[in-house]
C-alpha cells in the first residue's frame, strides 16, 4: 500500500511547510507519494541551487572560446584544430565522510559520466580533497578509504589522475570534502545536449540495473547538515561499478558516432526522476515512462524507490523512433541493456505508470521552472574583524631558518603529495605529460602538437580570514599554475564548498566568495562553464571553511615548450619576477610554526598579476627559461626549495636583499610572483620583456651543487631533506610502506 | 609486420598499444576483440593492461576463458609470439602460458611509479636488442603485481635463463629498496619454456617517446620488428 502524503510526510522529505503549500497550489491537488518524493529531490538544494541561483547569474559565462556555458551536463570550450575541451567539477562531501572509499569512488564516477555524456572522451581527472588535521583519530581513516577509492574507480576505467590538491585543517575534522574533476574531448561539431526533441522518440534506459541504492542521496544526504546519526545514512550513499561504467563509456562513445541519438543524460543525482525531467524541460516536452519496462536489480521494488534509486552507472537516452533495434545493438556488443522504458509526449506532462496505473502526472514546468529560489539573509560574522587583526611584532622570529624551512617542508600543507598520487594510475591514455607534482598537469592532446594544462586550487585559510580575497586569490592561482607550465588560461569550473545556507554568516561568506570569482574571473578573461555548490557542508553546528575550489584549464599550442618546476643545469641564473611585500598574514608559515590562523591574506593587483601572465608566457614562447614556478604557500623558501628537491635534485646559491623581517622576506605569501631559471645569456632578453611589462626582476643567485643556500641563514642539504619532506605524510597517517 | 591488440571488457592500455605499433613503430595493428576467435593474421599479440571483467574475481582470471583466448593458446603452441604487459601478464599466468602468479602489492596498495629493471637475458625476441645487463626505465601501474611461484619453479626459471627482467636500482643492483610490489627475486617479468611468451608487470608501451617521461621501452619493441624481419628474410633466403 502506498503511504498517504500529508505534510508531516513531507517534513521527512526534507520539504518546508511553504515549499509543500507550493506544491499543492502548483497541481491544484495533493501530490502522490511519488510525486512528493520527485519534488523533494528536484527541489532539493543540491538539484534545485535555490539558494544559490541568485547569484551564479552574476558569474561571467561567456568567451569567444567558449562553446558550452553553465547549465549542460559540463562545460565546453574550443582548443582549435576541430577540437573541444570538455570539462566540470563536482562534489561528494557527505558521502565520503560517511562512506570514504564508496563515497570518493562513485564521485569520481558521476564527474566521468557528466563528460562523457557529453560525447567527450574523457582524458584526465582531477581532485581536490579537504581532510581535518592530521591529529584528529577519524582523518587518517579517511584519507585512506578516499585516497583508495579514488584510484579504484580512475584506475579501473582507465582515465589518468593527473592532479589535485590535498589540505588539511581542522576545520574539516566533521565534514571532509571531496570535489572530482574531469576533463574530455571531444569534436568540436559534436557536443551532444541533454535536450529532448521529437513527440513520439522513445526513451531509453542503458546501463547497470536499478537497485535500492542511494534512495535520496540528493535530498537527504547532500542537502542537509551532518550529525552525529549521519552513520545511519549509509545506504543512502551508492557503490560503484568502474567495470560497468567503462562499457557504458565504449558503448555509448559508439552510439554517439551514429545518428541515432537524439538526447543522453547521465542519471545521477535523484537517478531516473531528474535525467527524465531535465531532458524534457529543456526540450519543452512531457514524457511517459513504464516503470515496469526498468530493469531491476531486486525484487520487490516499489514504482517511488525506482524514480528515485540513484544506483549508478545509468544513462537515459532519447534515440530516434524506428532505431531502436540499432541502438540495442551497440549496447548488446558491450553486454549491457538497452531498454526502451517509454516515449516524449508534446503535453508537457512527465507521467509515470506502473502496472497500467498513473502514479505521477506532473507538469514538468511546475518542478524545473517553478522551483523556489531563494535570497537568504547574509551577513558579515562579528569574528572576522577580530581574527584579521593581525600585529607581526607578536611574533617572535625563528632562531633557525633551516629549522623552520623544514619543518615548513614536513608540515602536512607542505609536504610531498607521492603517498597520494602513487596510488593513482596517472598515465594510462600514454598522454600524461607533466605528472603530480608540478604547477599544474600537462596532457598531449593526442594527434596534435598541442596540449592541455589543469590545476585545481584554493586556499580556505585565506578564505576563512577574508572570503572574497580568498576567492579571488584562488582563480588567481589556479591561473598562475597555469601559465608556469606555459599555458593561457582559458576557463573554469568551479565547485563552491560552503556550510549551512539558511546561517546568514554562511550565505556572506558564499555571497563573498561568489564575488571574488566574477571578479577574478572577468579580470583574467577566464569565464566559469560549469560547477556546482555544495551547501550543508556543517555538522552539529560547526561549519565548513568557505571553500570554492576553482579548476582551471589552459591551452599550449606546443606541448614540446612546456616547464616544469625545477631546477635544470648548474651554472643557470635563478630570477625573481614580482615583489615581496612585508605580508605574513593568513600565512602557512604562522599556522605551521606558530600555530596562528590570524591576519588578511596577500593583497593582490590583477593588473600586475595579468602583466606577469604575459611575461612568462612570451618567455616560455620564446624558451628564454628553462624553469618556472610559482611562489605561493610557504613563500619564497619553500618554492626555492621545491624547485631544488624536484627533477634532478639541483641545490642553489641565492641571495635576498633585505629590508624587512626575514620571516617575511623568506616565508611570506605575496601575490604575483614566480621563479624562474634560465641560460645566462638570456637574461638581457628577459630583463628587456619584463621592463615592457613592468615586471619587477631581480636576480637572486645560480644553480649549484646539492645544498640550498640562502645567505647566511639557510644551508639545507637537500638528499636528507628531500627524504623528510617526501615521507612526511605516510608517517603522519601512520602507514608502513613497502619500498 | 603486423601487431594484434586483444580487446576484453576492461582493457584499458589496448589504445595505446595500437596506437605505438602503428604511429610510433609505423607497423600494422589490429584489434583483436575477446569475441572473436581468429588472430586477423598477427606475427605478435598483445594482451594490453587494464582490468579485463574488472578484475573483481582475481586479476585475469576471467579473461582466460574469453573465445580469443584458444586462438592465443593455438598461437603460443605453435611458436607464435606472446606478450603480456600488467594485466596481459596476469592473465598468460591464469591461463598457463606462464609459471606463477601475480599477488596483491605487499604494501597493499595500487602503486604508479617509474621503476629500473635489469634486462636479465637477451635470448628472447623481446630483448635481444638490448645489451646484457642493461637498466630500463619503465613504469608500472598495478595493485597486484607481486610475483610468486613455489620454489621448485623458481628455481627453474633461474636455472633455465627464463627470468627476462628484475626490479634493480639504479645502479643495476639487486636490492629491495628498488622491489615496488615485493616480488619473489625482484622478477619483473619472464618466460615461457619455448621463449616466445613473455610477460612483464612494467609497461614498456609507455615509454617509448621522451616526451611522456622515457624511451626505454621503444628498443624491446624494436626488437621484436627486428625478429618478425629476420625471420621473413631467413624464408626467403632459400628460394632467392
Amino acid at each position: 500500500m502506498r503511504p498517504a502524503v500529508t505534510a508531516e510526510v513531507a517534513d521527512e522529505h526534507g520539504l518546508t511547510r511553504e515549499e509543500y503549500a507550493k506544491i499543492e497550489q502548483l497541481l491544484g491537488r495533493a501530490p502522490t507519494f511519488e510525486e512528493l518524493g520527485i519534488f523533494a529531490v528536484m527541489w532539493s538544494e543540491h538539484c534545485s541551487y535555490k539558494s544559490s541561483r541568485a547569484y551564479l547569474r552574476q558569474l561571467p559565462t561567456t568567451g569567444p572560446q567558449v562553446l558550452q556555458g553553465p547549465g549542460e551536463n559540463a562545460g565546453a570550450v574550443d582548443i582549435g584544430e576541430g577540437l573541444a575541451a570538455v570539462f566540470k567539477i563536482e562534489s561528494h562531501n557527505h558521502p565520503s565522510f560517511i562512506e570514504p572509499f564508496q563515497g570518493a569512488a562513485t564521485g569520481v564516477g558521476g564527474i566521468l559520466r557528466d563528460i562523457f555524456t557529453m560525447g567527450a572522451r574523457p582524458i584526465a581527472n582531477l581532485n581536490s580533497l579537504r581532510f581535518g588535521s592530521l591529529d584528529h583519530p577519524r582523518t587518517p581513516f579517511l584519507v585512506k578509504g578516499v585516497v583508495a577509492g579514488i584510484g579504484h574507480y580512475g584506475n579501473c576505467i582507465g582515465v589518468p589522475t593527473v592532479g589535485g590538491d590535498v589540505y588539511f585543517d581542522a576545520g574539516y575534522d566533521h565534514n571532509i570534502l571531496v570535489n572530482a574533476f574531469t576533463l574530455g574531448i571531444a569534436p568540436a561539431d559534436r557536443l551532444f545536449r541533454a535536450r529532448a526533441e521529437g513527440p513520439g522518440n522513445p526513451v531509453v534506459y542503458v546501463g547497470a540495473r536499478t537497485g535500492r541504492d542511494g534512495i535520496h542521496g540528493a535530498s537527504l544526504l547532500a542537502s542537509a547538515a551532518l550529525d552525529a546519526t549521519s552513520g545511519e545514512k549509509r545506504p543512502a550513499v551508492q557503490v560503484g561499478d568502474p567495470f560497468t561504467e567503462k562499457l557504458l563509456l565504449e558503448a555509448c562513445l559508439t552510439l554517439m558516432q551514429t545518428d541515432h541519438l537524439v538526447a543522453i543524460q547521465d542519471m545521477g543525482a535523484a537517478g531516473l526522476t531528474s535525467s527524465s525531467l531535465e531532458m524534457a524541460g529543456r526540450g519543452g516536452l512531457g514524457m511517459v515512462l513504464d516503470l515496469g519496462a526498468v530493469p531491476l536489480r531486486e525484487e520487490g521494488m516499489t514504482p517511488y524507490e525506482i524514480l528515485l534509486s540513484e544506483s549508478q552507472e545509468r544513462m537515459l537516452l532519447v534515440v530516434k523512433a524506428g532505431h531502436e533495434a540499432a541502438v540495442q545493438e551497440v549496447f548488446a556488443r558491450w553486454d549491457l541493456e538497452a531498454a526502451v522504458i517509454g516515449r516524449l509526449t508534446d503535453d508537457g506532462v512527465f507521467r509515470a505508470r506502473w502496472h497500467g496505473e498513473e502514479v505521477c502526472a506532473l507538469p514538468v514546468a511546475a518542478l524545473t521552472g517553478s522551483a523556489p529560489v531563494y535570497r537568504r539573509p547574509a551577513e558579515e560574522p562579528a569574528r572576522l574583524e577580530e581574527q584579521q587583526r593581525f600585529d607581526p611584532r607578536d611574533v617572535r622570529e625563528p632562531a633557525d631558518y633551516t629549522h623552520a624551512l623544514i619543518t615548513l617542508l614536513e608540515s602536512p600543507n607542505l609536504c610531498s603529495r607521492e603517498w597520494v598520487y602513487r596510488q593513482y594510475d596517472q598515465l594510462v591514455g600514454g598522454n600524461t605529460v607533466a605528472r603530480p607534482g608540478a604547477d599544474a598537469a600537462v596532457i598531449r592532446i593526442e594527434g596534435t602538437r598541442r596540449g592541455l594544462a589543469l590545476t585545481v586550487d584554493c586556499n580556505s585559510r585565506y578564505c576563512r580570514l577574508d572570503p572574497y580575497l580568498g576567492a579571488v586569490l584562488a582563480v588567481v592561482e589556479a591561473a598562475r599554475n597555469l601559465v608556469a607550465v606555459g599555458a593561457q588560461p582559458l576557463a573554469v569550473s568551479d565547485c563552491l564548498n560552503y556550510g549551512n545556507p539558511e546561517k546568514p554568516d554562511v550565505m556572506w561568506e558564499f555571497q563573498q566568495g561568489v564575488h571574488g570569482i566574477r571578479d577574478a574571473c572577468v579580470a583574467l578573461g577566464t569565464p566559469v562553464i560549469s560547477g556546482n555548490v555544495s551547501f550543508y557542508n556543517e555538522t552539529e553546528g560547526r561549519n565548513i571553511p568557505p571553500t570554492p575550489t576553482i579548476a582551471m584549464v589552459g591551452l599550449l599550442d606546443d606541448v614540446e615548450r612546456h616547464l616544469t618546476p625545477w631546477w635544470k643545469a648548474e651554472g643557470d641564473v635563478v630570477v625573481l619576477f614580482g615583489r615581496t611585500r612585508e605580508e605574513l598574514g593568513a600565512s602557512e608559515y604562522l599556522a605551521a610554526i606558530h600555530g596562528l590562523v590570524r591576519g588578511a591574506p596577500p593583497w593582490i593587483d590583477l593588473e600586475a598579476e595579468k602583466r606577469l601572465h604575459r611575461l612568462c608566457l612570451v618567455a616560455a614562447q620564446e624558451r628564454l627559461v628553462r624553469s618556472l614556478h610559482d611562489v605561493g604557500e610557504g613563500g619564497l623558501a619553500v618554492a626555492l626549495a621545491e624547485c631544488s628537491l624536484g627533477g634532478p635534485g639541483l641545490g642553489a646559491h641565492v641571495d635576498l636583499e633585505q629590508g624587512m623581517r626575514l620571516d617575511a622576506l623568506l616565508f611570506g605569501e605575496s601575490q604575483s610572483r614566480m621563479l624562474a631559471s634560465l641560460r645566462r645569456r638570456h637574461l638581457g632578453r628577459l630583463r628587456d620583456l619584463a621592463r615592457r611589462e613592468d615586471v619587477p626582476l631581480t636576480v637572486l643567485g645560480e644553480v649549484r651543487g646539492r645544498n640550498l643556500v640562502v645567505g647566511d641563514v639557510i644551508d639545507l642539504p637537500l638528499d636528507p631533506a628531500r627524504e623528510r619532506w617526501r615521507r612526511a605524510l605516510e608517517r603522519r597517517l601512520g602507514g608502513e610502506r613497502y619500498t | 609486420m603486423r601487431w594484434g591488440v586483444v580487446v576484453f571488457p576492461g582493457s584499458n592500455d589496448d589504445a595505446r598499444a595500437l596506437t605505438v605499433a602503428e604511429r610510433i613503430l609505423g607497423d600494422e595493428a589490429v584489434a583483436l576483440w575477446h569475441k572473436d576467435r581468429d588472430l586477423r593474421g598477427a606475427d605478435c599479440v598483445i594482451l594490453p593492461g587494464g582490468f579485463s571483467y574488472g578484475d573483481y574475481l582475481r586479476c585475469g582470471a576471467m579473461a582466460r576463458f574469453s573465445p580469443i583466448m584458444e586462438a592465443v593458446e593455438r598461437h603460443a603452441a605453435a611458436g607464435g609470439l606472446v606478450l603480456g604487459f600488467c594485466n596481459g601478464f596476469q592473465i598468460l599466468c591464469e591461463a598457463g602460458l606462464l609459471p606463477g602468479a601475480l599477488v596483491r602489492n605487499r604494501s597493499l596498495s595500487f602503486i604508479c611509479d617509474l621503476v629500473t629493471v635489469r634486462v636479465e637475458t637477451t635470448d628472447t625476441f623481446f630483448t635481444r636488442g638490448c645489451s646484457p645487463g642493461a637498466v630500463l626505465t619503465l613504469p608500472v601501474k598495478h595493485g597486484e603485481g607481486c610475483y610468486v611461484a613455489d620454489e621448485a619453479t623458481l628455481a627453474s626459471l633461474e636455472r633455465e635463463h627464463r627470468i627476462v627482467f628484475r626490479y634493480v636500482d639504479a645502479a643495476g643492483r639487486v636490492v629491495p629498496e628498488a622491489n615496488p610490489n615485493g616480488a619473489l627475486a625482484n622478477v619483473a617479468g619472464v618466460c615461457n619454456e619455448g621463449r616466445n611468451v613473455i610477460g612483464l608487470m612494467p609497461h614498456p608501451e609507455h615509454a617509448v617517446e621522451r616526451l611522456t617521461g622515457s624511451e626505454d621501452g621503444l628498443r624491446l619493441f624494436q626488437s621484436v620488428q627486428a625478429w618478425i624481419r629476420g625471420g621473413a628474410e631467413l624464408q626467403v633466403a632459400p628460394g632467392a
